[in-house]
């Protein structure tokens, strides 16, 4: 079992290994072979990461992959990895989106080659980490070293505002980060010594960072700190979400940054906050989670709503597509509050589906950019006739995007919307309002930009899209067909994962009555979603 | 009390000071002889120090812990021991950093080196003291000679403001230090701390007593340079000869954190609720302000000189937080900002070369084209000074949150926070010259052919991150009680 307890450390660090080989064994005009060593190290991380699909036993141990070494004894911090099967999908979308990220910047990119595929390939490393993190510290360390190289991403090979978009992406998400790092260590003294000189006793265990140390005191800690202490953790996740009103740097993030920078933006980082919520505040602050779900569904509906309606109103496309993503994530958070294993299936479900469409939305974006150096919507009309192909795959992500049944958006909200039906009329009612605005802008769009007659000379001439252009989608576009038509593997494998969550937050809820048709085990109901989508 | 007047133990415990003083007066002596023989001098430093670090290792070995020399006032604990640790370290990095700097600057090295040696022997008194008069001895003997240093280039106007205004605001404090010892004395009638420590545990304090110590917490708080007695250092650290500077950023800075903590986080810890709300109210001002002034300043020294104050506060917090976890968290904090600052400031030495003091944050521009490997460090030292991971500067920001967490200064603690992600804005202002701004007209200042100031700042830069990566070693290395719980 060599193989499989190191799995995870070979899955991390590979990337940073093949930086290293770049930095010291290659010159910078070498371009070449940099492209050629980071593709294959990208391109080998997602294949050794496959494995964890297949060795993860859903009915195992609640962390699989276990690999704990001894790091800063005297504090109880620890290097502990492992995952579940909620990370195991989110790892699995990094890996994938990162080996498509590096693929698909070959003609992007046109200076500082080294340096750019050497932060791309660190991002990975720190993003998997994220994922891995069985540790508060080693958590919050991953989590804040993934900065450095998204704020040299946006920062170098970004648009016309680079400078400004990259250290606004990098404050926001720091200041968020470090109110988390007071949220950690209030927990990590609760567990341990308390806070004396506030007169709050401590439970007097050992100290520990340890992940799976503070999901057993849970239930033990008073609800006026876990109130707290879920603040500091949420305002961090929050905006590394973005939830509404913390997602004003989004937009400047995303339509600076280069292509490959906003697919791993859309595709993985966003993911890390509602991750954060998952892993941390809803298992570790069960009665604080439960106090905040009227504020939190609150703002995720007005970020469906709201994002949706700002999206309709862009004129540039990669801006309304980072909008979606405002829109797209409140139906995450929406789900997740639901604290039910319908809307918390659904919310992980739509976290991967969000990846695929949003980050293959942002590639397809890139391409036309690339060939006309505009991403003015008004620019474009007419593009079916010229480039039938990048039309077509562009319809597909679209109709992904808008949950068009069959699709891998459908399984998503359906199952969301499930699990906020479940919880509220109301809820259900004004998401789906977001899911018909979703619809508007995305297919508004599309005419604008594909249908008509050729308006701009320019557009006569453009080249479809090439081969390698195809490649890094179809990937993208044969799991969105997948998990639209038989999404049931990837329920089964996050499913234990998630009944041990709402087992804490929420302990009544699987005790009821099974006659309430939401109510049904989870499997069933990722039947039926599939069944209804075969129809 | 032996018969003799002093022992052979007394002797052995003073062994690296006196090592140090006596060679430091042969190096002030060849330096007269040899006039600017560079090589000989700093080489000859060095081998100085390294023979006060043998000669630490033979005293540390020999001294017990708990005990106390010259009639109760002089102690070689592990609290001691590490902070002369450090102060050896930061002596012979400047030593590294100067040697280059000295040649170019035409300077003499004769009396800089030895005044070096001498500023090491008074910070290494005042972390030893144990009774108030001898700290004094010590913090005079260290100020008297960063006072000549910092006015060390005699032709430039910069350096003999430096030197000024540093000298009278200097003695400024250290009268009010003073005057607040003497109320301590008058009130308790000892300056001997193991004393204060019992009397001040004992019971009420009278009021001028507690007025002394908020005097000497004032003059303390000038060492250090927190707000609102910060208004020298600016000033002085521009004008100051740059590695005089990073000296002086680190060393004096650590050597009056030392006596700080010996003083109030160990003999006045009963006192803790009388004078917490001063010192946290100085740790605040000073994290805020000098934040965010640096936010605006375009001259590195001087931005580098406010993010020294503002460092300051965050070991401030620290303090604040009192208990062994909190001494442990701002002796490690030191050596962490130790090794980050003299190498952000050994590449200030390096990227000197547009007059004195003059460099700007635009002179960094294009530095990463130019200078990869240059601009790879100086990235890594402004990563640890803004606490971002995996550079000790977080590792170090997260034992003194930490420490205070626990003692219950969650405010405190947010602030910090707050104000560090405000620091980064700065400090990434320095990334973005050199990383971002690429246009082909950016000609970054030349790199300084200096091997033995790119040696110190590899050093400096290994460090940085092998204790970022793993501090567990270092920070057991700053696990020192001072007798508290």
């Amino acid at each position: 079992m060599e193989f499989a307890t190191n799995l995870l450390n070979i899955i991390t660090y590979l990337p940073l290994v093949g930086a290293l080989v770049i930095v010291f064994a290659l010159r910078a005009d070498s371009t070449r072979a940099i492209k050629a060593v980071a593709t294959i190290v990208a391109g080998l991380d997602f294949v050794v990461s496959v494995p964890l699909w297949f060795l993860y036993e859903p009915g195992g141990a609640p962390f699989q992959f276990d690999f704990q070494a001894s790091w800063i004894p005297s504090v109880g911090a620890s290097y502990h990895v492992g995952v579940d099967g909620i990370s195991i999908l989110l790892i699995l979308l990094t890996t994938l989106l990162g080996f498509i990220a590096v693929y698909s910047s070959f003609t992007a990119i046109t200076h500082r080659h080294k340096e750019y595929y050497v932060f791309l390939l660190l991002l990975q490393t720190g993003m998997l980490g994220v994922f891995i993190s069985l540790d508060l510290v080693l958590f919050y360390v991953f989590w804040e070293v993934m900065l450095v190289p998204m704020y040299f991403l946006i920062g170098v090979w970004g648009g016309a505002r680079k400078l400004y978009a990259a250290i606004k992406f990098f404050l926001y998400t720091l200041v968020g980060s470090v109110l988390m790092l007071v949220g950690i260590l209030a927990l990590y003294f609760y567990n341990s010594t308390g806070l004396q000189a506030i007169g709050l006793v401590g439970l007097g265990n050992a100290p520990s960072f340890d992940v799976t140390q503070l999901y057993t005191i849970a239930g033990q800690i008073p609800a006026g700190l876990q109130f707290w202490i879920f603040l500091a953790f949420f305002v961090g996740f929050a905006i590394k979400v973005p939830m509404f009103p913390f997602h004003t740097w989004l937009p400047d993030a995303h339509v600076e940054a280069p292509t490959a920078g906003s697919v791993i933006l859309a595709g993985v980082l966003l993911k890390m906050g509602t991750y954060g919520f998952i892993r941390f505040s809803l298992p570790m602050l069960p009665n604080a989670t439960r106090e905040a779900v009227p504020w939190v569904v609150a703002l995720a509906i007005i970020g469906i709503i709201y994002g949706g309606l700002v999206a309709m109103a862009q004129k540039d496309m990669k801006k309304l597509v980072a909008y979606s993503s405002v829109s797209h994530l409140g139906f995450v958070m929406l789900g997740m509050f639901a604290l039910n294993p319908q809307g918390l299936s659904g919310s992980v479900l739509q976290m991967i589906n969000h990846g695929l469409s949003t980050g293959g939305l942002f590639l397809l974006v890139g391409i036309v950019y690339e060939r006309r150096h505009t991403r003015a919507i008004a620019d474009y009309g007419g593009l079916a006739k010229v480039m039938p192909i990048y039309a077509m795959l562009f319809l597909i992500l679209t109709l992904a995007s808008i949950g068009l049944p069959t699709l891998n958006g459908f399984i998503g909200e359906f199952t969301i919307l499930i699990g906020a039906l479940d919880r509220s009329t109301l809820w259900a009612v004004l998401a789906s309002t977001g899911i018909v605005i979703g619809a508007a802008y995305m297919l508004w769009l599309y005419q604008r930009v594909f249908f008509g007659e050729v308006t701009h000379e320019e557009n006569k001439t453009l080249k479809d899209v090439n081969l390698r252009e195809q490649w890094t989608l179809i990937p993208l576009i044969v799991l969105c067909f997948w998990i639209g038509i038989y999404p049931k593997p990837f329920f089964r494998i996050m499913e234990p994962s998630i009944e041990r969550i709402v087992r804490v937050v929420d302990p009544d809820y699987l005790k009821q009555p099974v006659a309430q048709p939401q109510a049904m085990p989870l499997p069933a109901l990722a039947d039926d979603a599939a069944g209804h989508t075969a129809r | 009390m032996s018969p003799a007047l002093l022992s052979r133990a007394d002797l052995i415990a003073l062994l690296p000071e006196m090592i140090l003083t006596t060679l430091g007066m042969v190096i002030l002596l060849a330096g007269v002889a040899t006039g600017k023989r560079h090589k000989a001098l700093w080489v000859g430093t060095l081998t100085a120090l390294l023979a006060g670090a043998a000669g630490l290792w033979i005293a540390a070995q020999a001294t017990a812990p708990d005990a106390r020399m010259y009639f109760d006032s002089f102690a070689l604990d592990h609290f001691a021991v590490f902070f002369k640790s450090l102060f050896l370290l930061i002596a012979a990095l400047t030593v590294l950093l100067s040697v280059d700097y000295l040649k170019r600057w035409d300077a003499r090295p004769g009396e800089y080196h030895a005044l070096i040696l001498f500023a090491t022997v008074g910070m290494m008194i005042m972390a030893s003291g144990v009774n108030l008069a001898v700290i004094y001895v010590g913090l005079e003997l260290m100020a008297l000679s960063t006072y000549v240093l910092a006015g060390y280039f005699r032709r430039e106007t910069a350096s003999h403001e430096a030197a000024a205004k540093y000298f009278v605001l200097g003695a400024l404090s250290s009268g009010i230090l003073l005057y607040g010892l003497s109320l301590i004395y008058g009130s308790f009638a000892t300056l001997d701390l193991a004393v204060l420590t019992e009397k001040a545990a004992a019971g009420p304090v009278s009021t001028p007593a507690l007025v002394g110590i908020a005097l000497l917490g004032c003059g303390f708080l000038f060492k250090v340079a927190a707000v609102p007695f910060h208004m020298w250092t600016p000033d002085v650290y521009v004008g100051a000869p740059t590695p005089i500077t990073a000296f002086m950023s680190v060393g004096p800075k650590a050597a009056a954190f030392a006596m700080f903590l010996r003083v109030f986080d160990g003999s006045f810890a009963a006192l803790a609720p009388q004078w917490r709300w001063l010192i946290g109210g100085a740790a605040v001002l000073t994290m805020v302000w000098g934040n965010i002034a640096a936010l605006t300043q375009d001259n590195v020294k001087r931005m580098l000189a406010y993010s020294s104050i503002a460092h300051a506060g965050y070991a401030l917090v620290g303090l604040v937080a009192g208990s062994a976890a909190g001494v442990q968290s701002v002796m490690f904090y030191l050596l962490v900002y130790t090794v980050t600052n003299l190498g952000a400031f050994g590449f200030v030495v390096l990227l000197e070369s547009r007059g004195f003091a003059g460099e700007t944050v635009r002179d960094y521009a294009g530095l990463a084209r130019k200078h990869p490997l240059a601009a790879f460090g100086m990235l890594v030292f402004m990563l640890s000074l803004g606490g971002i991971p995996p550079t000790a500067g977080f590792m170090g920001k997260l034992y003194v949150f930490a420490a205070a967490v626990n003692a219950g200064f969650v405010w405190l603690v947010v602030i910090a926070v707050l104000m560090s992600a405000v620091s980064l804005y700065y400090y990434f202002r320095i990334v973005m010259q050199m990383y971002l701004q690429d246009g082909a007209d950016d000609e970054p200042a030349p790199l300084l052919l200096s091997p033995w100031t790119e040696r110190a700042i590899w050093l400096c830069g290994v460090a940085v991150l092998v204790i970022g990566v793993f501090p567990g070693p270092f920070a057991e290395a700053a696990r020192a009680t001072l007798g508290l719980p």
